[in-house]
């Protein structure tokens, strides 16, 4: 685990939006920090954001949290196959989806919960999918964990990774080509960055120059692997844009106010068509890659406690503190946050689970694997006894 | 070489060991014994493999010989190409079948055609590890039977293995292999426990088993649905169907002769795959067999195999979407035009 080059809070200068990306190279190995230790905000990347909205995206990192556990829980009571938490870094989901527009588009990983929460998702409808239950919109034919909401401008997540950057390039070139003043959001992992296809990706933003944000959130871990095994002889991940042309910016993803005004600069840099941006993300995996994975094996069990960007929760109630929002009023928003997920899972096991309830019916199986179904699939649904 | 020559395991040697022990006791004798043999791939170091297949090697060998790789499938099997054209022997792994997908210009249009293209002065003694299967709820992406886009390109080897013995066996041969050979576990049997010797026994790739000896049907089985055929085998004994059951244990190059002798006795064959029945090796196999056996045959070769469509997540769905004893023993029954048991 490494931070390198640790920037202290306001330090970064923020350039104009139509700035040219080589003017900005040093961007990518520094860190964009709003929040100091203390809570306090400084610098040019402050945004302007009410404390309505602080406590909006604080709500949302609370419900991801409980939400997280509680199907990890699930997982472990044998309710559902798989589980992923995005502990330590749902500041990142949560703040972003905040900044994009309601006809952007993301393009997310399967640790992008927070963002899909900070959308309006429901988290009943999130459990049902978890649980493959009869109320799931996809009846039970999707991994665990694997959501889609076209509505919320959520695309469906993908268990094979980086697959989403070359598409997240594809919407912004017809986003582009329309005319529509649109951006997507592409999230990739830093081991994933590794894969040919965010290479591809970033070959095509820098070509076409479509509206789109490149967004690889360094959680530090690639299941077992350290970050440095994907960064190689790189300094940041950042700095990969720069061999691209594109501005690239590094940023505390761990501080609410930073993530907020660099997706913002962003997302106005894409709309005003100066084209693409790359941001990486510092933060920390808190917990297991998965419900399948023992980190126990590979990292010390206290290191969370000693990353020096901390937890974005801790950070964003000390930073609505100085706003006047207290303690205890956060820690009553965590409550009924905490008591409205076990209410809205008693509700979804109620309809039923991956082992309980009402069965999907058989017939999901071969439905919605054309438009049309072929004569051959028709023939095989029969043979399994459906009309 | 015939089995019987290269098998020089000891059977007073065996002990219970799991599908994924077998495997993980192979791959370090092997480079316990050849120092050129190195394993390379997604967290195969420090944590061993997601399923323990190379558990222990980072600390027995190093980290020079148990590399952890970035996450680029294309560049693990590249990188494995190019150490086995430099003389090495690598061994190098794709998590899960599914991501062979990411690989497959590499493996298809490199490893398989390099020796081919170099005018046979290119060795390649490169062996693909990877997971397949479906059964744990894993989905679309993650439980995937690709055999057959394999087996349609030439110049690679593809084993499948049924159980812990064979899986040790047939790793052997497919490291000590001078071509491209692809070895594909099955992820629902990695705890399946079966006896294994404990010396290094090699079984030749391409030469087929029979697990069952029968008369009234061959059933041709591999990997995982060898022991569901077991199962459906048992079952119809008690209806007085006496099923004989052939694994082909390689699936490219496919032991034609044994299944096809194992047709001229028993005069029905059904095959059986985890894979989608459209352009499965079932089809191979049928048509293989009529080729050679057409005036033998009481019947057409059956196929029973998985729904032309994605691998649903909901054990329900899947229970239903996996072939299974259930349906390989309906499907024998169909084969012989027995009614169902009460019917």
């Amino acid at each position: 685990m490494t931070v390198a080059d640790l920037q202290p809070a306001g330090d970064a200068y923020r350039p104009p939006t139509d700035v040219a990306a080589r003017d900005i190279m040093d961007l990518a190995f520094g860190l964009i920090r709003v929040l100091d230790d203390e809570g306090m905000a400084h610098g040019p990347w402050i945004p302007n954001l009410s404390r309505d909205t602080l406590v909006e995206i604080l709500g949302t990192m609370f419900t991801t949290r409980a939400y997280d556990a509680r199907m990890m829980k699930a997982q472990r009571q044998g309710k559902t196959s798989f589980s992923m938490r995005s502990r330590g870094e749902e500041a990142i989901g949560a703040t972003t989806a905040k900044v994009m527009g309601p006809d952007d588009m993301c393009f997310p990983t399967y640790r992008q919960a927070s963002y899909l929460i900070g959308r309006g998702q429901d988290p009943l409808v999130m459990m049902n999918q978890v649980y493959g239950n009869a109320a799931d919109l996809n009846r039970g034919t999707q991994i665990s964990g694997m959501y889609t909401a076209a509505d919320l401008g959520f695309f469906s997540i993908s268990g094979n990774l980086a697959t989403q950057m070359p598409q997240a390039v594809g919407w912004a070139m017809a986003a582009k080509a329309k005319g529509e003043p649109t951006a997507a959001l592409g999230f990739v992992g830093d081991g994933s960055t590794a894969e040919g296809d965010m290479h591809a990706a970033l070959t095509f933003a820098s070509t076409y120059r479509p509206p789109v944000i490149l967004a690889i959130v360094n959680n530090q871990y690639a299941i077992s692997t350290d970050e440095e095994v994907a960064r190689g002889s790189a300094q940041t991940f950042a700095q990969r844009g720069i061999g691209y042309g594109l501005p690239s910016l590094r940023v505390d993803g761990n501080d609410v106010l930073a993530i907020h005004s660099a997706t913002s600069w962003a997302r106005d840099r894409a709309l005003d068509g100066h084209g693409p941006t790359v941001i990486e993300f510092v933060t920390y995996r808190a917990s297991a890659h998965s419900s399948s994975d023992d980190p126990t094996r590979y990292r010390p069990e206290d290191e969370f406690d000693e990353f020096p960007l901390g937890d974005p929760i801790k950070r964003l109630r000390l930073h609505l503190q100085h706003l006047g929002y207290t303690n205890d009023q956060a820690n009553e928003l965590d409550t009924t946050i905490r008591v409205m997920i076990e209410a809205k899972n008693d509700e979804a096991e109620a309809i039923g689970t991956i082992n309980t309830g009402e069965r999907p019916p058989l017939s999901k199986t071969f439905e919605l694997v054309y438009e049309t179904m072929p004569a051959h699939l028709v023939r095989q649904q029969k043979q399994a006894g459906l009309q | 070489m015939t089995a019987t020559e290269t098998a020089t395991e000891n059977a007073e040697t065996a002990r219970e060991l799991t599908y994924v022990g077998a495997f993980n006791e192979g791959i370090k004798q092997l480079m316990r014994e050849d120092e050129d043999i190195f394993v390379a791939g997604e967290d195969v170091g420090i944590q061993g493999g997601v399923f323990g297949s190379f558990s222990g090697l980072a600390d027995e060998f190093g980290e020079r010989r148990a590399v952890d790789t970035p996450i680029a499938e294309q560049a693990i099997v590249g990188l494995g190409i190019g150490a086995a054209v430099a003389g090495l022997r690598p061994v190098v792994d794709l998590m899960f079948m599914d991501f062979i997908m990411v690989a497959m210009d590499q493996i298809a249009n490199q490893a398989a055609k390099l020796k081919y293209m170099f005018g046979g002065k290119a060795e390649l003694p490169l062996t693909i590890t990877t997971n397949g299967g479906a059964g744990l709820s894993a989905a679309a992406q993650h439980s995937q039977s690709l055999e057959a886009f394999l087996c349609h390109v030439p110049g690679l080897k593809v084993v499948m293995p049924s159980s812990p013995h064979d899986l040790k066996g047939l790793l052997v041969a497919c490291v000590r292999d001078n071509n491209p050979t692809i070895l594909v576990k099955n992820k629902a049997m990695l705890g399946v426990t079966g006896p294994v010797p404990e010396e290094l026994y090699e079984i030749p790739l391409g030469v087929g088993a029979k697990v069952r000896e029968g008369t009234d049907v061959t059933i041709v089985a591999y990997s995982r649905m060898v022991s569901e055929s077991m199962k459906a085998a048992e079952r119809l004994a008690d209806e007085g169907i006496n099923c004989e059951i052939i694994d082909p244990r390689t699936v490219q190059p496919l032991d034609t002769d044994i299944i096809v002798e194992s047709a001229k006795k028993t005069n029905r064959v059904v095959v059986v795959h985890e894979a989608v029945r459209f352009g499965g090796l079932g089809a191979e196999i049928a048509a293989q067999v009529q080729e050679e056996a057409f005036d033998y045959l009481d019947a057409p070769v059956a196929r029973v195999a998985a729904p032309f469509s994605p691998i649903p997540f909901s054990p329900g769905l899947e229970g239903h979407y996996v072939p299974n004893a259930k349906r390989i023993a309906a499907g024998i029954r169909e084969t012989l035009g027995r009614p169902a048991p009460g019917a």
